[in-house]
């Protein structure tokens, strides 16, 4: 723990206003990452994960305690200042993929450098491809969502995700909507990701997901009740021949509702 | 995003609901065409009058009795005439820019002749007349200088009168009764057509001394008319006419004229403001249904902020300000509703041309009204396109987000 963390957050309070109820999202959360890591953050449906998650996001900001994302203290940000962080800090990996309609792999991927307002002039077409390529669907860039299969999908936008080389990527849910041997996949392609130094929070409820993380952290009530390393820390790559593909090629995204 | 960036993704959207985005165009294709349309038409109506106007003779200066006025109660135009032969020749002789000048002695008989007999009104008038109305002749010739002094007398018909009384016949050295005095037609005109339902063409024309002497025995003029020699002259005439009349009419230096003098184009613009006033009532009906069509678009934007919440999460997940997405959806209105009002202005064009080939009627639209309907579309769309825009960029990412 160092004031070198990518991220700080000290005594982070969150309360909603439900009508007159008061609703304590996070009730006093201090977690620190460093660079390099990979964190799972654990916990049921209702423990504020979630919460915590657009906290780390830049999506929203704490009642009370302090946040500092790459040494920014993000409680004094306007909303176009958490923007212009959320474009150049993170790198957003969601459960439903959430990639735009109609829209090609490369155009979905593109989308994040075109709303940089550094002024930087970048080939973005070729960044976006470079990033394409390296989640492994450099032969997919004109296919759009509808004609990728639900791991392909996810690919886009982990791609999406990495294309701004981000500070840190925050996957929410990254294989909820996946079957178990995309799920792997997905997780071997995240690992991979880490070895070559990117920092990864993943936001999950399934041990068995967790377990491919460095660091595990377990919410609940709106504070960490644990905060340790994984010690049967998984590799996917070496799991992926345990578990049979469903599908001869590319399986389509199998449609589980978890949260 | 850059502009260019913008236009793209917005067209893309467009793009992606093709029905849907033809339908909400078609209120403004409506709107702008119906427009331009009626400017079209209004114009074309109010060229063609001008082109009457002009027929009626060039650079023409007209010099009506003033109004008098009892107690300040004006007796209307005419009401004290104070025009008289007198006035005409110290005009003829006095006035250097004037090329022609002619008085109008007018009067309405009864023309007796050829198959039969018919009102009309008669004009005496000097020999300039010719050349100040722009007279063409049908058959036979103008009456001369000789004729206006030895009083003779000889008519010139107008067409419609010639029409009615020697249908399809050469009327020339026929003779004609008018109050019972035989003339000698040497002359019939070409037609001149109607102007604002005046039948400039039921006329009889003859030289003014034998209009005095043999048909209204007074010594009144009913009006002057002048011509010059360029259009650029005409300003200058008129206040030498002035001058001259003033004289005529030994009228002191702070009393008021008691004749009025008034040019072509002020004769025009009289007959303009009426068509104006038609054209601007028509495109006021036309801008009804533009206004729908600004409807419509915020309506279908509304619509399309809604559906696309999702996406509008993930453009500000990734870090898209409230102001890029405010941009991206008035740049779709904009886009939607500009597109429009460029099909409505073919539409409006071609059928503007059809209706003055129908017409006959000159119907050409004219370049502003093209800058104004694409400026007003484009108005609309921003007008109309802000609101939903608005309700877009104040959206809270994460709802957005979680919004199915």
């Amino acid at each position: 723990m160092t004031e070198s963390s990518v991220i700080r957050i000290e005594n982070v309070t969150k309360d909603y206003y439900m009508g007159r109820n008061v609703v304590h999202a996070l009730r006093g959360i201090d977690l620190h990452v460093e660079r390099g890591e990979m964190i799972a953050i654990m916990g049921a449906s209702g423990s504020g994960k979630s919460t915590l998650m657009n906290m780390l996001g830049c999506l929203d900001v704490p009642t009370s305690g302090d946040y500092y994302l790459d040494g920014v203290h993000v409680n004094d940000l306007s909303d176009n200042e958490l923007a212009e962080l959320r474009n150049r800090k993170l790198g957003f990996v969601f459960q439903g993929f959430n990639l735009l309609a109609r829209t090609t792999a490369l155009e979905n991927v593109e989308l994040p450098l075109l709303y940089d307002r550094s002024g930087r002039q970048r080939d973005t077409r070729a960044l976006a491809t470079a990033a394409l390529e390296m989640v492994g669907l450099g032969d997919r860039l004109d296919h759009q969502p509808s004609e990728l299969s639900g791991g392909q999908q996810q690919r886009v936008a982990i791609a999406r995700a990495l294309v701004s080389e981000p500070t840190v990527v925050l996957a929410d849910e990254p294989t909820g909507n996946l079957d178990s041997h995309t799920s792997v996949e997905i997780m071997a392609l995240f690992q991979e990701l880490n070895r070559q130094g990117i920092t990864i929070l993943l936001v999950t409820h399934e041990r068995d997901i967790a377990r491919y993380a460095r660091r595990e952290v377990e919410v609940r009530d709106g504070r960490i009740i644990r905060d340790e390393v994984v010690r049967d820390r998984h590799q996917a790559a070496e799991d992926l021949s345990d578990i049979p593909d469903p599908d001869a090629d590319d399986a389509p995204a199998a449609a589980e509702g978890a949260s | 995003m850059k502009t260019a960036t913008l236009v793209r993704v917005a067209v893309q959207s467009i793009l992606k609901n093709k029905l849907r985005a033809f339908l909400t165009m078609l209120g403004i294709v409506i709107g702008v065409g119906a427009v331009i349309i009626m400017v079209g038409v209004g114009y074309g109506a109010q060229s063609s009058i001008e082109k009457q106007i002009s027929g009626l003779g060039t650079n023409m200066v007209m010099i009506t009795p003033g109004e008098s006025r009892q107690g300040g109660v004006s007796m209307g135009s005419g009401s004290f005439n104070r025009l008289r032969i007198g006035d005409y020749d110290k005009l003829k002789r006095e006035a250097y820019l004037v090329s022609g000048v002619s008085p109008v002695i007018s009067t309405w008989t009864q023309a007796i002749g050829g198959q039969g007999n018919w009102r009309t009104s008669v004009n005496g008038v000097s020999t300039d007349y010719q050349a100040i109305r722009d007279l063409n002749f049908a058959y036979g010739t103008w009456f001369t200088e000789n004729d206006v002094r030895a009083m003779r007398k000889v008519t010139v018909l107008g067409a419609t009168v010639a029409k009615n009384l020697y249908p399809d016949t050469d009327p020339v050295g026929e003779q004609i009764q008018l109050r019972n005095v035989p003339f000698t037609i040497i002359g019939v005109l070409q037609s001149k057509g109607q102007v604002m339902g005046m039948d400039f063409d039921d006329v009889v024309l003859m030289p003014y001394t034998t209009a005095r002497s043999r048909l209204s025995g007074w010594s009144r003029l009913n009006f002057i008319v002048a011509s010059t020699f360029s259009p650029s002259d005409i300003p200058a005439a008129q206040d030498e006419i002035r001058l001259i009349m003033r004289e005529a009419h030994d009228i002191g230096q702070f009393e008021e004229d008691d004749f009025t003098i008034r040019n072509q184009d002020e004769l025009a613009s009289a007959a303009q403001s009426a068509t104006q006033i038609m054209t601007m009532l028509l495109a006021a009906i036309a801008s009804i249904s533009l206004l729908v069509g600004g409807i419509g678009i915020m309506n279908i934007m509304l619509v399309s902020v809604t559906e696309r919440t999702r996406e509008i999460g993930i453009r500000m997940a990734i870090g898209a300000r409230g102001s890029d997405v405010l941009t991206q959806f008035l740049i779709e209105s904009v886009v939607m509703s500009v597109m429009g009002g460029l099909i409505g202005l073919a539409i409006g064009i071609f059928g503007g041309m059809i209706i003055g080939w129908v017409t006959g009627w000159n119907t050409a639209t004219p370049p502003q009204a093209i800058v104004l309907a694409v400026g007003f579309s484009a108005a609309i769309g921003i007008f109309f396109g802000w609101y939903p825009a608005r309700q877009a960029a104040a959206l809270n990412p994460i709802q957005a987000l979680r919004y199915e």
